[in-house]
Parts: structure tokens; sequence; C-alpha cells
């Protein structure tokens, strides 16, 4: 299957796992589809039947809030179970809206509380250099999170013992929870930044995955140094009325008019979305 | 304690190449043979506690032994949401190490006093608290904690406490030790005012009053089978610690006898009364100040003897 298919497939997934929980983080998934689409399939050397590995590349999904993105990519990838999806936020499922490290395979981390896991994956990449490992680490941040004071200290420590095992890749969509990044709070000169503190910086049209690919093919940016990829996105993407609109951070549609445009645009027939909600 | 810490925690990192310490910018010329003898294993991540957490929870998830180490107030209050997500909810193999225990940095003032530390760790599902007495139990308590796979806090005083244990110490993860006997009173004790609180008895002794000491210093799990028959033979127990009352190991020991005792006893515990404490001097001075110096442990231990004694009547 061509990636983009798999990327629109990963699209429906997260939209009929949200609606039948009525909870989940539609638009901040959408956001991030592509970016997880190119790292697990064609960049991280996971093994599913050796998933604790310990030469194994390790994923963190520091914007723990796109855990169903996560989620449907790891059934995918057969890591976990397809059915699985349907219990998402549900009575005695595991899939919560946040990824817990312990009881879902293929979750190296427990996140959910921004800022956490950069800190969390130098620890790991700081590991892998005492240890010789030629593994890497990729850490997936929202930008609204890197307003967080603890990303940046673990940023200048990544740097400062030059932990080129370690990647991190930004989900830059310029909006968060109520309003635009540039608004709130502003990140920018956010590629500068990151140059500031001694990262090689890339910047990528989040939603190319060729280009994402082709990015994250050839690492690190700059020797000695760990690599952060600025994914430019646009948030909701798939369904236009929640693109660029901040009330869908955490909003799931409801009414008739909403769900056919969703479906619609994310190519669902009715048939089968009222087959996948039994 | 702390020497003694660090010299146990260098012997153990010498048998053991996962082992490591990871420092705040806190520790100068005490951790320079650890440093100079595994330099791999020794971090200094500068002035960010809350990174500090972060990077030793991933370094225990591929198999390391992270001690980290600064000064408690920030390694525990500035680090909670590291420490709960990072280290607790994934029960990550770290070692929160808080050096001053209570007032100890008595000139330094509040910010880097230890009063409320105890109280924000043990809410924490899966972390384990250690708060050793003098440095022979915080050398021995050392050996015990790299042992456990987990989290523990483990809270240490600095230097020069008296000391209570000679060589032949073994310290048992868990076990409250009964460091005098006496059937009047139970006084439960953790940290090195363990040290006030038996000066406090020996005088009490000579007053006539039969007064049994315990160091409690394993706060959680705590040894509920030391406190409940302290409870039963001796129907008046009193908590001293160098911590706020509130959310101090006196409320988890009032805890367990409300809950699990069948005696009738009377209660008291000595710590600060929700105050930070604005007072300078030495460590016995502001002890005294803020009312859990020994002669307050004598003085309630009289009160409550008197309450006591009313009941029985």
């Amino acid at each position: 299957m061509e990636l983009e298919e798999i990327a629109k497939n990963i699209r429906k997934k997260i939209f009929l796992m949200s609606y039948r929980a009525g909870s989940g983080h539609i638009a901040p998934s959408f956001s991030c589809v592509e970016i997880l689409v190119a790292l697990y399939f064609k960049i991280l050397n996971i093994d599913k039947n050796n998933l604790n590995d310990e030469n194994r590349d390790r994923f963190i999904l520091s914007k723990g809030h796109a855990s169903s993105a996560l989620y449907s990519i790891l059934a995918k990838k057969d890591i976990i179970e397809e059915k699985l999806l349907d219990t998402f936020c549900q009575k005695d499922g595991i899939l919560g809206a946040h990824p817990e490290a312990h009881s879902i395979p293929g979750i190296e981390v427990s996140t959910g509380s921004l800022g956490h896991g950069l800190s969390f994956g130098s620890g790991i990449a700081l590991a892998g250099k005492i240890d010789n490992k030629n593994y890497k680490v990729f850490v997936l941040l929202s930008d609204g999170e890197c307003q967080e004071g603890s990303v940046w200290e673990a940023a200048a420590f990544a740097s400062h013992h030059k932990l080129d095992n370690l990647v991190a890749v930004v989900d830059y969509n310029m909006l968060q929870s109520l309003g635009k990044t540039n608004e709130i709070l502003s990140l920018e000169p956010f590629n500068d930044r990151w140059k500031a503190f001694g990262w090689g910086v890339k910047e990528v049209d989040g939603h190319n995955i060729s280009k994402i690919i082709e990015n994250l093919a050839s690492l690190p940016y700059t020797n000695n140094k760990p690599s952060v990829l600025i994914a430019h996105t646009v948030k909701g993407k798939g369904i236009s009325f929640m693109e660029n609109v901040p009330l869908w951070h955490y909003r799931i549609p409801n009414n008739r008019e909403e769900i056919e445009i969703a479906l619609k645009e994310l190519g669902l027939d009715r048939k089968e979305f009222e087959e996948a909600l039994k | 304690m702390r020497n003694a810490y660090i010299s146990a925690l260098y012997d153990i990192a010498k048998r053991n190449k996962q082992v490591m310490s990871l420092n705040a910018d806190i520790g100068a010329i005490v951790f320079d043979k650890f440093k100079s003898d595994f330099p791999d294993r020794f971090v200094n991540v500068g002035v960010a506690e809350q990174n500090m957490i972060g990077i030793a929870a991933g370094l225990a998830s591929c198999g390391k032994i992270p001690f980290t180490y600064t000064i408690t107030p920030f390694i525990t209050a500035r680090t909670y949401e590291q420490i709960r997500v990072d280290v607790c909810l994934q029960n990550s193999n770290v070692k929160i190490v808080g050096v001053g225990a209570g007032l100890v940095y008595s000139t330094l003032g509040p910010t880097h006093h230890a009063i409320e530390d105890i109280a924000i760790m043990k809410t924490l599902p899966n972390m384990k608290i250690v708060s050793p007495a003098d440095p022979i139990e915080s050398k021995m308590a050392t050996y015990a904690i790299a042992e456990i796979k987990g989290p523990v806090y483990f809270r240490i005083g600095t230097a020069g406490e008296p000391k209570i244990y000679d060589e032949n110490y073994e310290f048992t993860f868990g076990k409250g030790v009964e460091l005098k006997h006496g059937d009047d009173v139970t006084l439960i004790a953790t940290g090195s005012i363990v040290y006030d609180t038996l000066m406090a008895a020996k005088e009490l002794e000579l007053k006539g009053i039969s007064t049994r000491v315990i160091n409690i210093h394993t706060i959680k799990p705590l040894d509920k089978d030391i406190i409940l028959k302290a409870a039963r033979e001796t129907g008046a127990i009193i908590t001293i610690e160098e911590h706020n009352l509130e959310g101090g190991v006196g409320s988890s020991i009032a805890s367990v006898i409300l809950e699990e005792s069948e005696s009738q006893i009377k209660f008291k515990r000595i710590g600060l009364n929700d105050i930070f404490c604005s007072y300078y001097g030495t460590h016995q001075e502001l002890k005294t100040h803020s009312g859990i110096a020994k002669e307050d442990i004598i003085r309630e231990v009289i009160n409550l003897i008197k309450l006591k004694d009313k009941q029985v009547k």
C-alpha cells in the first residue's frame, strides 16, 4: 500500500475511534499523521517480534494527546491488535486518550503531560552513548509544548552532551489549545531558537511523506549535534472545518452536517461508518 | 550522612556498572572520587532539576540505575511532576536523593529547608521512602535501596550527625528499629532527630518514665507491626519529626493506629506546626525555635503521661 493511502486510512481510524469514544484529540492527531507514517514505515528500526530489543530505535510521543494517531499506526504495524482500537477510551480498555507504557505494546514512555518527552529521550540517548549502541531516539513534540521550560532544559543538555543520536520532530501547526501560538506565546524565531541551543535544524512540509522521509533519512544534520525537524503542519488536516480552528483541539463532531462533511472528506461511506460504530 | 551515602554509592558503582550519579550542580568536592573514577557515570546536569529526573527515567528504561542528587526541595518539589509521571507512574528504577533533611540547612533559610518533602513524596504510588537517622544507617540504607527495583526517595542529612549505630548494624528495609525498650510511652521518630529523641528518653527515665524509642527509618511502606505492638504495650505514642505535621510521618502513624489498633491510646505528634521557619542560627537553635527540640519532647511526654493516667483512673 502506498504510504499516502496508509495515511488516509489512519485518519479514518482516528476519526472512528474518537467518534465512538466521544473522546480524544482528533485535530492534533490529524496534524501528525504523515510524520508518524514516515517514521514507522521508513525510518524507525523496530521489530514487532522483539519490541524490547536493546538496539531498537525509540519513539516517544511527547505530545501524548495524539495517541489515537499512534495507536492506529501501531495497529497498522501489527504491534497491537487492530480490534483494540475499538476499545479506545472505553471501559476495560487499555488505550487511553494519553498512552501508557506499561500496558500497551510498542509504547516506550507514558506521556500526556507536556514537556517530559525530550528529557526522557535525552536519557535514552545518553544511555546509548555510554553503552556504544547505534540506536536513535525520536521524540515528537507539539509546538505549544515548546512553551514548557523543561523542553529547553533538555535541548541544552542534549547539545552539551553531543547527543547526535537524538532527533526531535516538532509538529509545528502554529495552533495550541486556545488559539494561535503566535498570539498566545510566540515561539518565533523557532528555527533560530533551536540553532542557538546547539541543534542541527531542518524544516519540512509536515504533510509530505516523501519529503519527511528524505529529511529523516540522513542523520544527524550536523556532526555531534542533536537534530530537530520542524514539520510545518495544519492542525485538523483532513477535515476542512477543523483545519486551523483552535476549537477542534479537543472536540468531537456531533451534528449531522459535521459528520456528513467529515465522512465525505475522509473518504468514509455512511455504511462503513455505521458498521464501525456497532 | 551525606558522605556515608556517597562512599556507599561509590562502592556500589564499583561493583555494578549500571549505577550512575546524576547531580544538579550540588556536591562540590564530595563527589570528586566518584567523578574521576567513573567519568561516564557521573553527570552534572546543571541547574536543571526537572530535566535531571526525566533523563534519569530515560536512563533507567535502558537498564541504568540512576541516583539523582541535590538539595531536598529542589529534587522533590521543583521536580514533582517529573517524579510523578516519569518515575512513579512508570515505576522507573530511579533513586531520588534529597540532601538536607528538615532544618539542617539552618542558615540558608526556608527555601532550603525540607519540611514538606515526606508529605508530597508519600502520596505518590510506587514510591518508597527511606529516612536514615545517622551516618551508619545512611550507609547501610544506600546499599539496601540500590537493591530495590523501582522508585525510592532517600532523605538524608548533611554532615556531623551524632552516631546512633555501630558498624555491626544491619539495616532492614521496611522494618522499624526499637532502639530502647520502655513501657509507659513510645516515641517514634525518623531522621537525625532520632538522636534528640533518645536523649529525651534518657532524661525521662531519670524522672521515672519508662520510654520506648523506635526509629522508623522506612516511612513508606510503614512497619505497622512495630507501631501496633507499641500501641498495645505502652498505650501512649508520640511521633517526632523534622517536618511539617501536615502529611508527615506522624500522620501516617496516626492513620495506622486509628484504623488498625484495638487499644485505646493517647497520641501526640511533634513537628513543625504548619509554618515556614524564617529563623536563622544553628540547626539546634532552629529546632528549639520550631518547638521540636529535646525539651519539647520531654514536655509533651509528661503531658501525655498525665492524660494517660487520668484515663486509667
